[in-house]
């Protein structure tokens, strides 16, 4: 059993559970709805126990470190934080249909990791070997994968809102929660995310510190964690400004979660600075 | 008072605006992206290479070159602390005579101002069933206070009121943090020296190009890099001694410096940053045909001007060519040169071939050059910083991570109590996540009347 078979399994895991998602969304038959979600359950053991096997398949080469180093270990890591915050979101409040949504995002890291991306486990540059690895890419992918959840929620928000009231009789629409749930859970995936991204900035610039001497040098992947923080920083502060809830909420989340992807795969790819580890 | 607002009192009521702390933050949003567009930093010619005088110019103005430290941006920041500092400033008093001075009667305005309201019918006198009441109103939520009014009894209760100043506390760490910053800049500096192996330096370059004393001297012993068998580089290792008055600081012997982990006195820390070649190497410069021979010598990583204005700099050196030329004996060096008319050449110089030198020569066209030898060593590259802002910056780092987890996921959840003959009605709030306080406050109620009137719940 190699760590990339199991990759490809888990890969299909979250393709099925989407299409699952899919089905519950059209046919509204409540069985399909926990099927997408344990089919996303199962994919979410198998990936941790393919990322688990990619650790020590490093080790057993001699250049063992945790499988956060580069771009392909990244997207596959961004994709187990998504589908696990979308899990614990669904254990809590059970809105099946948001997996419908929410699937898409890890099945597309997934897809992408697989078919395009290098996938051989290279020893740590030194810029890498510390233990802030682990506690600075954690933090902040479980705050990305937050945003991504409240980011499907959002979409589904901006298309109910759209629909209006005519379409709620019946129809696809009619299986997705009402617009003031919708809200809500979009404000708690960001309560989630905000205070992991917080985390993530703080545990960057320690080990900045530790590593170069400066906290905060505004290299391009510093300044757009901070525009992101900006943005989810406004969206909270939306919250209790008359005229601010509601649509321009679910907007301000759609446009947060485009600059988290900017920060995360744009500024590797069309600017440069200090984290071009991540190409 | 009339309606109209004096100019102080508009001022201050735009500085307490929430609309302006959600402007100021999508501002800093947006303008910072201009700069992780536009490279920071650079010299006037390596922009003017890739725009246009116009645009630089334009640029220049708006301070793009520098732009978290343009006046705009330094700007928004201190507008965005003032706004930070004035609605604190308007709020918190509000939130402290919430947090210390409680409403402690459950009067008839409040029962309608309350989501959570339940009416319990049991027998006994207000007395007695007050006593009661607050002690298991104790043992399931937190310790009641009494107060005795229009003939009926109180009790009021409260869990982590403190938590209501958890969005200030937030606020505070950000100016806690540019505190931490003004005064990195203000009493650190940040610099950098380069180290010969063998050698030592007392001395650093700052970032503004003057020189500043340690005090005391780094001696740098070694310097080695490792590299994995993919090529890629494994490891930076400087083994560094401290000496001051001209002894071995204790403890800072012979310490090595990686990458990740690098070496503190008397406030100043020096971090392994780069490496390179330092030394000097000797050619004799001819005619193709061995006329006018002129010795120059090329530092490692720098470049001679030969007398016709070429440009000639070493790539690479060994003073034993045999390991790579299997049979040939001798230094060898491998050069590139550049001329006036720009012109590259790569050369091959050996030391003890003439003839190989100058096969190149007829075939190629440009002078003669004859490795003599060299002597080449590494250095090591330390940035070199004093920062004595980064325990504040770290203090508004906890105080913020902190601040957010409370703001986000503690409430003040507030329970009354009013207790007459036969009668107890109970009340409560929380000032955050309504429905997990429902829940809470529905199984208190559950408990007092399991325990109040046990006959009843069967």
């Amino acid at each position: 059993m190699t760590s990339s078979l199991l990759f490809n399994v888990t890969t299909i895991a979250y393709l099925v559970s989407m299409l699952v998602f899919f089905a519950f969304l059209a046919s509204r038959v409540e069985k399909l709805g926990t099927l997408g979600s344990l089919t996303a359950l199962a994919g979410l053991v198998l990936q941790t126990g393919a990322i688990g096997l990619r650790w020590r398949e490093s080790y057993q080469m001699g250049v063992g470190h945790a499988p956060l180093s580069n771009l392909y270990e990244s997207v596959v890591f961004f994709s187990w934080t998504i589908v696990l915050i979308y899990l614990l979101l669904d254990l809590r409040y059970r809105y099946r249909v948001i997996g419908a949504f929410v699937m898409p995002f890890a099945l597309l890291g997934m897809t992408w990791a697989q078919l395009a991306l290098q996938s051989g486990i290279e020893p740590l540059v030194p810029a890498l070997q510390s233990n802030w690895l682990l506690y600075h890419v954690v933090t902040c992918f479980l705050g990305y994968a937050a945003f991504a959840v409240a980011c499907g929620i959002s979409i589904m928000y901006l298309v109910r809102d759209a629909a209006g009231e005519a379409a709620a009789g019946g129809g696809v629409l009619a299986s997705f929660p009402p617009v003031k749930v919708l809200d809500d859970l979009n404000y708690r995936a960001i309560m989630v995310g905000f205070p992991l991204l917080t985390l993530g900035i703080v545990t960057g610039a320690a080990w900045a510190n530790y590593a170069w001497g400066t906290y905060w040098s505004w290299d391009p992947k510093e300044t757009w964690s901070l525009i992101v923080w900006f943005v989810y920083a406004a969206f909270l502060h939306a919250r209790i400004t008359r005229g601010w809830v509601g649509r321009r909420a679910a907007w301000l989340s759609v446009v947060g979660f485009a600059a988290t992807i900017f920060c995360y795969l744009g500024v590797n790819l069309f600017l440069s600075g200090l984290h071009s580890y991540g190409r | 008072m009339n309606n109209e607002r004096t100019l102080p009192q508009a001022t201050w009521d735009f500085f307490c605006s929430l609309k302006l702390a959600m402007a100021l933050l999508l501002s800093l949003a947006i303008t910072s992206i201009i700069g992780t567009v536009i490279p920071q930093g650079n010299l006037a010619p390596q922009y003017l290479e890739s725009i246009g005088q116009t645009k630089f110019r334009l640029y220049q103005a708006l301070g793009f070159f520098d732009m978290y430290h343009s006046w705009w941006f330094v700007l928004l920041l201190v507008a965005l602390s003032v706004n930070l500092f004035a609605c604190s400033f308007k709020r918190l008093p509000q939130i402290w005579k919430v947090m210390t001075n409680p409403t402690l009667t459950l009067d008839e305005g409040l029962k309608k101002s309350l989501g959570n309201l339940t009416t319990l019918k049991v027998s006994g006198s207000a007395e007695a069933l007050t006593e009661r009441v607050a002690a298991l109103v104790a043992a399931h939520f937190a310790t009641p206070r009494t107060t005795e009014k229009d003939g009926s009894f109180h009790l009021y209760a409260e869990k982590t009121p403190w938590c209501r100043l958890a969005v200030y506390a937030v606020h505070v760490s950000i100016l806690v943090i540019f505190a931490g910053a003004i005064v990195g800049s203000l009493f650190g500096f940040k610099g950098y020296v380069t180290i010969p192996e063998g050698g030592s330096a007392s001395s650093i370059v700052l970032r503004n190009d003057t020189t500043r004393d340690l005090g005391f001297s780094v001696n740098c012993e070694k310097f080695s890099v490792s590299f994995y068998d993919t090529g890629a580089p494994k490891e930076f290792k400087s083994i560094l001694t401290v000496t001051e008055n001209g002894r071995p600081v204790a403890g800072l012997e012979k310490v090595p410096v990686i990458v990740n982990s690098p070496l503190t006195y008397k406030g100043i820390t020096f971090y392994q940053s780069s490496y390179g070649k330092v030394g000097q190497h000797n050619f004799l410069v001819s005619t193709p045909e061995g006329g006018n021979p002129v010795q120059v010598t090329i530092p490692s990583e720098g470049a001679a001007r030969l007398p016709d204005g070429s440009e000639v700099h070493v790539l690479e050196a060994t003073q034993d060519v045999g390991p790579f030329l299997p049979g040939k004996t001798g230094p060898a060096a491998q050069l590139e040169m550049h001329t006036p008319t720009g012109k590259t050449f790569r050369i091959v110089a050996f030391g003890n071939y003439p003839e190989l030198n100058r096969e190149a020569v007829l075939r190629e066209g440009h002078p003669a050059f004859r490795y003599l030898g060299g002597t080449e060593g590494m250095y090591t590259g330390l940035q070199v910083n004093r920062d004595p802002g980064v325990a504040i910056v770290w203090l508004g780092c906890l105080l913020m991570v902190v601040g957010v987890y409370v703001a986000f996921f503690m409430s003040h959840r507030r329970v009354w109590v009013q207790v007459k003959d036969g009668e107890v009605v109970l009340g409560g709030n929380a000032n955050k996540n309504p429905a997990g306080f429902e829940l809470a406050f529905d199984r208190l109620v559950q408990q007092l009347k399991g325990e109040l009137a046990p006959g009843e719940e069967k």
